[in-house]
């Protein structure tokens, strides 16, 4: 659950390896701990890494969508990858692939 | 199978896998299992974050096989919901500042086969869904 989220910080890129299971529960430290990092100077995007995870329900798109706000108003970005079909049909379904876009980068 | 659980978060997850160990002996497909938590996870979501609004109270979580339909039924004795229409529209959410998605019925609805919304302001909500799974017999 959440002690599995990692971070991960490389040239004013925010990389969090996200938990295989995202939910009300585990997306409340998502959103936390970015909220720490992003106090932090110099991160200018995020991209949220979902090759764990096997479950996302729409806490996870309200956490997505709350850091994409939060870096529009920096000037910043925000990307996904490691995104599987169960996954990318949850993007789509919200209309969140329509304002973030997927990456290979990991 | 009829579970109660606390009103916590760390239950989300519990409800979820007690459902899908329920209905796996319907031989479901990963993905229709999948979308039954899904909904799982919405439902119970909503009883702690507006039913109980953060607080202390007690989830109901039933679940029922019918040959191939499975029909799982959530219930809190929360707040209630004054407008139930308003409450299912997608992207509708009283709780922005929480950074709520306003998507949670609109998930419900987009993985079962029926969903059915009864609430009361003061006494509470039920969130019936049911959907069909499994193999089709020969």
């Amino acid at each position: 659950m959440s002690e599995q989220i990692s971070y991960e910080k490389r040239q004013g890129t925010l990389y969090l390896h996200l938990p295989p299971e995202i939910d009300h529960h585990s997306s409340r430290e998502i959103r936390d701990k970015t909220e720490e990092y992003l106090r932090e100077s110099g991160i200018r995007r995020i991209v949220f890494d979902f090759s764990r995870t096997t479950f996302m329900d729409s806490s996870g798109i309200g956490a997505l969508l709350g850091r994409y706000k939060r870096m529009k108003e920096r000037g910043g970005s925000v990307a996904v990858c490691g995104v599987d079909e169960r996954i990318r049909r949850l993007l789509r379904i919200s209309g969140v692939d329509r304002l973030i876009p997927e990456t290979k980068e990991a | 199978m009829s579970v109660e659980m606390e009103s916590r978060s760390s239950n989300e997850q519990f409800a979820r896998v007690v459902t899908a160990v329920f209905l796996s002996r319907m031989d479901p497909t990963v993905e229709e299992l999948d979308d039954v938590k899904t909904a799982v996870s919405e439902a119970v979501t909503n009883c702690i974050i507006h039913g109980y609004e953060g607080g202390g109270g007690t989830i109901r979580l039933e679940a029922e096989i019918d040959g191939r339909e499975a029909t799982v039924r959530i219930t809190d004795q929360g707040v209630g919901i004054a407008d139930v229409k308003k409450a299912m529209e997608p992207l509708y959410t009283t709780k922005p500042s929480e950074e709520r998605s306003g998507m949670g019925f609109s998930f419900m609805e987009a993985f079962m086969d029926e969903l059915e919304v009864e609430s009361k302001p003061g006494e509470g909500t039920t969130v019936t869904m049911k959907k069909r799974m499994g193999k089709e017999e020969a």
